[in-house]
């Protein structure tokens, strides 16, 4: 991409207009002198207490006062009782790895992290958690127990991570 | 009222640097109306399916519409991330079906690669839970699949080597499809020894970034008659699934519930054994974005018992003479995925098929007369299983 920008640059002065010839095919081709830059402002105003256990050190699901059912990741409202009479709920934070992935080929956004791992583990509460595994993927499987901690990622906030329990 | 394809058209997948936008939607669309026998003022309704934002043109219907001169004709353009092209076909069928419409144009259409491949991977990413998968944890496209590959190697016992044996199936197809983007066989030690994706994922395991088109015309039972088309495959029935968005609100990773939903809906009305639906079929076409994931659809569409879809792999059972033939077309893996144009691509491929308009070397024995097309969108957030036959339905 950077090349055809070049190119293009170049290709205003000498031809005039910004084309560049694509190496492959040999294909004329015009490149796009507008960009577009996405970022998203997202509401976290109904689940702000999630934020708040994680700086407490806590994982926090919803549950439904009536049900009783938990939702993580936590929403609002229980569809099943069409109600919004929530309350936090810690969760024990120990459960089982289900499964997991090692990301080689990483999105742009995500290029200052070397390969990481996704995984997803079924907490003993029974909710699932998908989240970074700490630690080598190579020593674990599913099946195995593993635990919830809370670290500071490299862009400096908290996350909540899965990690293998030893033994 | 049944509802027939009437014609259908596909441009080569790959690579396709040399047209724009509306100029390889109009290959498509061109080959579509020329073996339908249909002109603009036919069609009184158009269905673009286009996921978009890695191509520069978002008003595809009327570009089209532009590009095409159509007149008089209602449209739209529909998004179900992969499942795409089959939505497509579903707004029309349905259109049709109520006696909204008599004649639609499907058209599928990307252009991926008017974007770099970074900021496609990027895109991709987010047709997930955006964000509690991605904004944080930076799950990509070939990730969230091998979540799945993950859990059914350790439920089942199947290794990098069987998923392996579907990509040189698909390419072994591939080589022998002038449409496909890569018309190449491939050696299982070149499979094995590709760089990791996503673990246990590899190179040759993933589809590609594709630009591409695919066009149907469908048309009612009563246009068909007006018309006298001699040539057409009929819709028999189609089921439509969705799944959760997030992975984690899931209880399995071996199967996709919204497939396998989609799959007993479609096969029910279409009057199929759903203990052995395969007997009823000449071949199929399913959602191979990734190799495992041609394995679990094997498994929710009932080709195979659970856990035992790798086994059709190990003893070639997809392949054209086996139990059941899949992807001979190449598959996603190796036809290409240009997201918008699969589920329609895979629709003129039954048409192909049933037509026995195939390729040598990759023409099935159409015996059944009936073929399915499995189209995933997401991973399994959308499914749409189409049942295809050359008898009009009952």
């Amino acid at each position: 991409m950077e090349d055809l920008r070049k190119a293009a640059e170049t290709n205003i002065k000498e031809y005039g207009f910004p084309v560049a010839i694509d190496e492959k095919s040999g294909a004329l081709q015009w490149v796009d002198m507008r960009e577009l830059h996405l970022k998203y402002i997202i509401s976290i105003e109904n689940i702000q207490e999630f934020f708040e256990g994680l700086r407490d050190g806590k994982l926090l699901a919803t549950k439904c006062k009536k049900c009783g059912e938990l939702f993580f990741p936590p929403q609002k409202d229980c569809p099943t009782c069409m109600d919004s009479d929530m309350e936090w709920f810690e969760l024990k934070k120990e459960g089982v790895l289900e499964t997991l992935t090692v990301i080689f080929v990483r999105p742009p956004s995500f290029s200052a992290y070397e390969p990481y791992t996704v995984a997803i583990a079924k907490l003993d509460d029974g909710v699932r958690v998908t989240a970074w595994l700490r630690g080598d993927p190579q020593k674990v499987r599913p099946g195995q127990r593993v635990k919830i901690e809370i670290a500071k990622r490299k862009e400096g906030y908290l996350m909540y991570e899965i990690v293998p329990v030893e033994g | 009222m049944a509802v027939a394809i009437i014609g259908a058209g596909q441009t080569k997948f790959g690579t396709r640097k040399d047209v724009n936008m509306p100029e390889l939607a109009w290959e498509a669309i061109k080959q579509a109306m020329q073996t339908a026998n249909v002109e603009q003022k036919d069609i009184d309704f158009m269905v673009v399916g286009n996921a978009g934002m890695w191509s520069s043109e978002a008003a595809v219907p009327a570009l089209m519409y532009e590009y095409g001169k159509f007149e008089n004709v209602g449209s739209m353009r529909v998004e179900a991330a992969c499942a795409t092209g089959n939505a497509a076909i579903r707004v029309g069928y349905t259109a049709i079906e109520s006696g909204e419409a008599d004649a639609v144009l499907i058209l599928g259409v990307e252009k991926m690669q008017e974007s770099p491949n970074p900021t496609v991977i990027e895109l991709i990413g987010r047709f997930g839970s955006y964000f509690w998968e991605f904004e944080n944890l930076g799950l990509t496209f070939p990730g969230y699949y091998a979540i799945h590959a993950t859990a059914y190697m350790a439920k089942y016992g199947a290794t990098e080597e069987d998923f392996a044996k579907v990509a040189v199936k698909n390419h072994h197809y591939g080589a022998k499809n002038p449409y496909a983007q890569f018309q190449r066989e491939i050696k299982l030690e070149q499979a094995l020894n590709a760089p990791y994706v996503a673990w246990p994922f590899k190179l040759f395991d993933c589809s590609p970034i594709t630009d591409g088109s695919a066009a149907v015309i469908l048309a009612s039972e009563e246009k068909v008659k007006e018309w006298g088309i001699e040539e057409k495959i009929w819709i028999h029935s189609q089921g439509v699934g969705t799944g959760t968005a997030n992975l984690s609100r899931r209880e399995s990773f071996t199967s996709l519930k919204s497939a396998s939903y989609a799959a007993e809906v479609a096969y029910k009305k279409a009057g199929i054994d759903i203990d052995a639906p395969y007997k009823y079929l000449d071949g199929a076409d399913v959602h191979d974005c990734f190799t495992a994931a041609e394995v679990i659809a094997y498994e929710d569409l009932r080709f195979a018992k659970r856990g035992e879809g790798v086994q059709l792999v190990r003893e070639e059972q997809t392949y054209i003479g086996g139990r059941i033939p899949v992807n001979v077309d190449g598959g996603l893996k190796a036809k290409g995925h240009p997201i918008g144009a699969t589920g329609v691509s895979q629709a003129v491929e039954a048409w192909k098929q049933l037509l026995s308009k195939a390729e040598n070397g990759r023409q099935v024995d159409v015996k059944n007369g009936r073929y399915l097309a499995h189209n995933v969108g997401g991973t399994g957030h959308y499914s749409y299983v189409t049942i295809y036959g050359l008898e009009k339905p009952r």
